[in-house]
């Protein structure tokens, strides 16, 4: 197959790429960038694990065709935590206990952050609409809304 | 202050937050290595058939396939097993249902496997096939492994069943069955295997029982266990689904390395994972039970048969769990109980947070309400009057020595949720509506640990390094639960110092000696002990280097805040670290290797009674629901669920327990079904398998209750499967109170509330 010619901006950092046309974002992430905090968990963008930030909105990275990215903007898990100090989204995760085994988690945080990105008062059914597309088989998720929750109404107060 | 209470009982962060937040965290998936290969599997193409012939030679010829193997490259033993080793890894002689694979092959990328595998012609001879398991125990049904098709009997026989029929009132007969259902961690199975110079087979993976995937690969390879090393990866959700399917995967990867000398990563997709790995039981169950006026339970007589599927694997541990518990949390002066497990050729069944609990919960709570409605007593005061207490023996005959706190359970939750008010004014309020609500309740007693089905035995290491940091090894795996947190902080309270200076090694079998699965709930109350009996052992060591020191005797002393003290003169102190430095200087050694043995309990097969397990835990919860009866469809609108954990070592992380395992629940009571239809999965993704989303789970109240065990660290019992085991029932009773309906198969889905039964889809081909 021949590759293609891809330039694409991942946390703030340029990258030119060769790449197969049938990439998936996932696995341009994953295996040529090897930000390996963005997951697989289903292939068919029904479990949110491999969630990323694609010029503002949230996508399933797994149904995302790389070449289609061509000057797009992408955020993944790991362009969160600034000079060591985590997003608020990432410690209110750990201050919530709404982290267990982790996989969704990378997922859940960046649906969560183009939800406030764009919703700075959501209700609670708001987050929960935002992470509908995330599974977590460990949580229950109450901890995750309370985490999401309790960023927003930080943010909120003037 | 009492040293430990600086880290116990306090709701301290994960140790493992940080880098699972970043995204850091090395999950099996994540590993890459340089050379390494990629392998996918050629399944069956029948549930039941004779391999005649296996043509590999054109997907050999594949430009970047590096090796194709068969059963007949498999150095060692052909099968492995917990209790019958009966599980193949590559099939050899037959094909028993359609996970099973028949080659393997690892070449330079996934999609260059993908498509040896296609390239791959296996002739069959195909045989006759049984899918449920009461065809299976027939005589004449299709023989799946030599000597027939049970895989366990158990029984419990206690009293006289027919004295206590005579002496009833009532006898009411009913039948329940349940589902598969797929555990679903969103992490789907991998590993990467590799050699070492010196001949060792290394498997990371996404492994939850280190020790089990050691023996099974141990065997299949040929090579001693010594040079066979298991090491967990990060691991992304397992609830007991991550052995005996991962062993498979070890053994296929180790293979391929071994005849490539390269690593091996072998993943499996979603629908890898769910066609493939073991599920939950489906159980039929019946009971028949006898019952006074006033609602005395007078005898049960109990018969089920759980479908094992293919191969053996815990089914013969699963339905001796529901045995032991069949009759409930209750006082049932005769018992007779029969479990049968029996091969079939579905997707084999094993475990599965709740172990043979959740099936039976659902039919003898479901049966609680009937009794109940037969005799026109309000369901909680029929279970409040037959609940087990204090002193009282168990349907196998044991007598309870701890406090039995199933009443305090149903207490905490009904007076929680308004049961009495929402039980007289639903009906009344619903009447005109097409949308009914409904609450309703189950609960359970569940012996903790491995009980008698095994020697339940496990060890820790902590040691203190010159600078003062310390590190702790177990056997045991952290899977999302808590378990580095939880023994973090009994190493630290111990120690007298903070959280921030343990570190939890990474599991390993090659550094710790076999401490037992990561099963059973047994981790805080085995692995706990056993972390708390080390870190006293390296206490005791610094407590007799500050002790002349401090002109005290090393009983008088106490550690807390990074200091040693006297405990009744605490000025009288040395720091932590310096108490480290003069054992050093003094020629100690500063770790400790500690084992931890359950207390006795034992089981007599024959007899069908015994002292089943060392302690129990109790636990209740309440289910509010909304049904719209024009489209089926059930709303949980609340759940309160109390449970007694004996003592909560971290609060948040007991609570994180409670909300996942009621999620868990409402996904087994009213979403989610594996359906087979003649051995082929239907529901191979997570768009046709559904589990609950954070819009299906609705309000959830956790309520901890603490009667501290004399068996567990500090009191502590566990939680984590009984927490699952309950809403099956809650929800099943609180859907008849809101419509009337008893429906008596899970899951209640749309179509079991508008019509009573399932719809059957149209049979599909055989893939």
């Amino acid at each position: 197959m021949k590759k293609i010619k891809l330039t694409i901006t991942v946390n703030g950092k340029k990258h030119t790429l060769r790449i197969a046309p049938n990439l998936r974002l996932l696995d341009l992430l994953r295996d040529e960038l090897r930000l390996t905090g963005t997951k697989e968990g289903c292939g068919i963008g029904e479990c949110g694990a491999c969630t990323v930030i694609l010029d503002g909105k949230a996508v399933n990275s797994c149904l995302v065709l790389a070449g289609r990215c061509d000057g797009s903007e992408i955020i993944t898990i790991e362009g969160l935590a600034r000079d060591g100090a985590l997003h608020p989204l990432q410690q209110s995760f750990i201050d919530h206990g709404a982290v267990q085994c982790g996989f969704c988690t990378p997922g859940m945080i960046l649906s969560a952050k183009a939800l406030l990105d764009e919703n700075q008062r959501p209700t609670e059914k708001d987050i929960r609409v935002a992470i509908a597309g995330n599974l977590c088989r460990c949580t229950g998720y109450k901890q995750i809304v309370q985490a999401i929750q309790t960023v927003a109404d930080r943010e909120k107060t003037p | 202050m009492d040293p430990v209470t600086s880290t116990i009982g306090k709701s301290l962060p994960r140790v493992d937050a940080r880098e699972k937040v970043k995204g850091t965290a090395m999950y099996a998936g994540d590993i890459y290595m340089d050379g390494m290969l990629f392998a996918r599997v050629k399944r069956a193409e029948h549930p039941h058939a004779r391999i005649t012939s296996i043509n590999t030679s054109k997907a050999r010829r594949l430009k970047g396939v590096a090796a194709v193997a068969t059963a007949k490259d498999i150095p060692g033993e052909k099968t492995f097993g917990a209790v019958i080793q009966d599980n193949k890894p590559i099939a050899d002689d037959k094909v028993r249902y359609l996970g099973d694979a028949v080659a393997i092959v690892a070449a330079e990328s996934e999609a260059i496997a993908e498509k040896a595998v296609s390239l791959i012609d296996v002739g069959y001879e195909v045989l006759p096939a049984v899918f449920d398991p009461r065809e299976a125990l027939k005589p004449g049904a299709p023989e799946i492994h030599e000597g027939g098709n049970l895989i366990a009997h158990h029984m419990t026989r206690k009293g006289d069943v027919e004295a206590g029929f005579n002496e009833s009132d009532i006898i009411i007969k009913r039948s329940y069955t349940t589902q598969m259902v797929e555990h679903s961690y969103i992490e789907p199975e991998c590993v990467v295997a590799y050699f070492q110079p010196d001949g060792t087979l290394v498997v990371k993976g996404s492994h939850q029982n280190i020790y089990s995937i050691r023996s099974a690969v141990s065997r299949f390879m040929g090579l001693p266990l010594s040079k066979v090393r298991i090491i967990q990866a990060c691991l992304g959700g397992s609830f007991g689904g991550k052995d005996d399917c991962m062993s498979v995967l070890g053994c296929r990867a180790g293979l391929l390395s071994l005849l490539t000398g390269r690593p091996v990563k072998l993943t499996n997709s979603r629908e890898d994972s769910i066609i493939e790995s073991y599920k939950r039981h489906p159980y039929f169950l019946k009971y028949k039970v006898g019952v006074k006026k006033d609602g005395t339970i007078m005898a049960m007589e109990i018969e089920m048969t759980a479908d094992g599927g293919a191969y053996a694997c815990q089914t013969p541990f699963v339905t001796w769990r529901s045995v032991v518990h069949a009759t409930g949390p209750y006082r049932v002066a005769n018992v007779k109980t029969d479990v049968y497990g029996a091969y079939t050729n579905n997707t084999y069944t094993g475990a599965f947070r709740g172990f043979g609990s959740p099936q039976i919960t659902f039919a003898y709570e479901s049966l609680m309400d009937e009794i109940a409605g037969e005799l026109g007593i309000d369901p909680l005061d029929l279970r409040l009057s037959n609940a087990l207490r204090d002193g009282d023996i168990t349907a196998t005959g044991q007598e309870l020595d701890h406090t039995v706190s199933v009443s305090e359970a149903l207490k905490v939750t009904t007076e929680a949720a308004a049961w009495n008010e929402k039980r007289s004014s639903f009906p009344e309020n619903n009447a005109s509506r097409t949308k009914k609500r409904g609450i309703g309740l189950a609960c359970s007693y569940r012996g903790v640990a491995l009980g008698a089905e095994g020697v339940d035995a496990t060890g820790a290491i902590v040691r203190v390094h010159s600078d003062g940091s310390v590190d702790i090894s177990t056997g045991l795996v952290e899977m999302g639960q808590g378990l580095k947190t939880v023994f973090s902080q009994i190493a630290a309270g111990e120690l007298g110092v903070p959280i921030e200076r343990i570190h939890y090694l990474e599991t390993d079998t090659s550094t710790i000696t076999d401490g037992g699965p990561t099963v059973a709930s047994r981790s805080t109350i085995m692995g706990g002990a056993a972390v708390r009996k080390a870190a006293i052992g390296v206490r005791e060591k610094l407590f007799r280097a500050a002790a002349e020191k401090l002109g005290a005797s090393p009983q008088d002393l106490a550690a807390a805040d990074e200091r040693i003290f006297v405990r009744n003169d605490p000025d009288k102190a040395i720091g932590f670290l310096d108490a480290v430095t003069l054992a050093l200087d003094g020629g100690m050694h500063l770790s400790s290797f500690a084992w931890h043995n359950s207390p006795p309990i034992w089981w007599s097969e024959k007899e069908g009674r015994g002292a089943a397990y060392f302690t129990y835990v109790y636990g209740c919860q309440v289910a509010e629901v909304e049904v719209d009866i024009e489209t089926g469809k059930v709303d949980v609108i609340h759940v309160w669920a109390a449970h007694d954990v004996g003592k909560a070592l971290n609060p948040d992380a007991v609570n994180g327990q409670i909300y996942g395992g009621v999620a868990m629940g409402i996904g087994y009571a009213i979403l989610e079904e594996v359906e087979l239809v003649d051995g082929v999965t239907k529901t191979v993704n997570l768009d046709e398998y559904l589990i609950p989303t954070a819009m299906d789970v609705g309000m959830m109240d956790a309520f901890i209750l603490e009667n501290e065990d004399r068996c567990g660290p500090y009191g502590a019992k566990c939680i984590a499967e009984p927490t699952a085991e309950l809403c099956g029932g809650a929800i099943a009773n609180a859907i008849f109170h809101a419509t009337g309906k008893r429906l008596r198969e899970l899951p209640i889905n749309l179509e079991r509330v508008v019509l009573g039964h399932k719809l059957v889809k149209k049979k599909r081909r055989v893939r």
